[in-house]
């Protein structure tokens, strides 16, 4: 592993301030649980870590509020997984970070960090001989040609198929989450759904963060389709995997109605994706098997699939079918 | 990898990113000059001479080197060491004490046959005693939810399960 400077700032100001100070190649660290792997992969090769695990404002988080759900950027997935706000009256929130990792990874990793965690492309972890332009840019990628099984079927380009792997982001695009991120200049807030890009050409940048941008707190704005929400994930095991595809969605219904609904999906895409489109076929008509297969295919119609990946359209129409009747069946026993 | 652990006896750690560190392990308080890229299973396993928690995977995938730190299960190959700092680190060598009656879970998984070449058991171990702390060991279904952070290359899951399944209630009446 390349050898780093190690620093614990005790406050955000002064995290900001180090990061700003120690140039291009500093990273901040929280769980650690992507950062340390990948610089135990020479992935990243930071030249200072700081680590944020003693700010104590960032951990907290808060479901009982009357207009937003604020989440301390540092709170650990499993605490929030297991909040009892947030299981009765935004399952799909809930189940997205108990069915992401494991136990031990949920205890550690915090919820800025996993929305930020890098694809499991195997040729991004893996590097030489194999070509990527995530890791390397300018140097091909291998995934195209390659074994990409596991591959983005939506939001890809000619440089990159690697798939966003979180889950979290996924449910939290189904809400029109937002963060707040503190960088040198003060405060901003970015819609969630704009913080990650496609790849694009320059695929080794992921979000419209600056490497001096740190996110302090997530905010989910309260609605009243939270209670009938659903993550659906669809893996290779029935625990412990990255999803080969998954679906957040949310209903607001009047009997077999449907009156609103949200629709991201996971898995199978290059960012947290979510599908308007298949939204709005479904607004306004009865929830039925029929309407829900539409509107899962209308969601994976862009689909561009590589010589391993096929089969995942189909699943993921599936997958999100599934997760409305699961939803749907919430939306009755309110 | 590179061993991060082999250079970090003595002469070779880099005094400008070398930190001193206080870990509690097992109870006992520990003083150490650490380099920041070792791992706390590299620390517990080649400074602290504890070579219960296992590596696997070195990547936070498999479990074998789970180990409590403040009570909660965490993977300490994915933790630097330094992080450990003013932490209580448990490792299956505090479970019991040297001479004493086994844990519970430790005599449950020898009970129920819930192992075979045991190179998994101490992360199993230390994982599933976290598992019932938490409260989520109240039915298979659960417990194999809970421990699929845990992988067993032998297949002994079916006698994991029904280790926790005993244990569960024997921990709880004990706490």
């Amino acid at each position: 592993m390349h050898r780093f400077v190690y620093t614990r700032p005790a406050s955000a100001a002064d995290a900001v301030r180090a990061i700003a100070g120690a140039g291009p190649g500093a990273r901040f660290l929280a769980g650690g649980t992507t950062l340390y792997d990948l610089m135990k992969l020479n992935v990243e090769t930071p030249s200072n870590v700081i680590d944020i695990n003693s700010l104590p404002e960032l951990n907290a988080f808060d479901t009982s509020g009357s207009t937003e759900l604020v989440f301390g950027a540092l709170a650990r997935m499993s605490d929030v997984a297991a909040d009892p706000g947030l299981i009765h009256d935004y399952p799909a929130l809930s189940e997205s970070l108990w069915r992401a990792a494991s136990q031990q990874l949920r205890n550690m990793a915090s919820l800025g960090g996993n929305l930020l965690q890098r694809t499991r492309c195997a040729y991004f972890r893996g590097g030489q001989p194999f070509a990527c332009n995530k890791r390397e840019p300018g140097s091909g990628c291998a995934a195209q040609e390659g074994i990409n099984r596991g591959h983005a079927l939506l939001g890809g380009s000619d440089a990159c198929i690697a798939v966003y792997p979180g889950d979290f982001a996924v449910a939290l695009v189904a809400f029109d989450a937002e963060i707040d991120v503190l960088g040198p200049n003060g405060e901003r807030t970015i819609a969630l759904e704009e913080l990650h890009r496609e790849p694009g050409s320059t695929p080794n940048v992921e979000t419209v963060l600056e490497p001096s941008d740190l996110i302090i707190r997530i905010r989910v704005p309260v609605t009243s389709l939270g209670r009938a929400s659903a993550y659906h994930k669809i893996r290779d095991r029935e625990s412990y995997a990255f999803a080969l595809a998954s679906a957040a969605v949310a209903l607001q219904m009047s009997g077999d109605t449907v009156l609103d609904a949200r629709i991201a999906i996971g898995g199978v895409a290059t960012r947290p994706w979510r599908a308007r489109q298949a939204e709005r076929t479904l607004i306004g008509r009865a929830l039925t098997s029929d309407t829900a297969r539409s509107a899962g295919e209308t969601a994976l119609q862009g689909a561009r699939p590589g010589n391993a990946n096929r089969f995942r359209i189909e699943l993921a129409v599936r997958t999100i079918v599934d997760a409305l009747m699961i939803a749907k069946r919430r939306a009755s026993c309110r | 990898m590179e061993n991060g652990d082999r250079r970090e006896s003595g002469a070779n750690l880099d005094p400008i990113t070398a930190l001193p560190t206080q870990i509690m392990v097992n109870g006992t308080a520990h003083t150490l000059t650490l380099d920041p890229r070792s791992s706390l299973l590299d620390v517990l396993r080649e400074k602290l001479g504890l070579t219960g928690a296992k590596k696997g995977c070195d990547h936070g995938q498999c479990g074998a080197c789970t180990v409590h730190v403040d009570g909660r299960r965490v993977a300490s190959c994915l933790t630097p060491a330094v992080q450990a700092q003013s932490r209580q680190v448990t490792t299956i060598e505090g479970l019991s004490t040297e001479g004493g009656d086994l844990h519970p879970m430790q005599q449950a998984f020898i009970d129920h046959d819930a192992l075979q070449c045991g190179y998994c058991t101490p992360g199993q171990i230390m994982a599933a005693v976290a598992c019932v702390h938490e409260g989520h060991a109240t039915s298979p279904e659960q417990i194999r939810e809970y421990m699929s952070g845990n992988i067993c290359r032998c297949g002994a899951y079916v006698g994991i399960v029904a280790a926790i399944m005993y244990a569960a209630p024997k921990m709880r009446r004990a706490s």
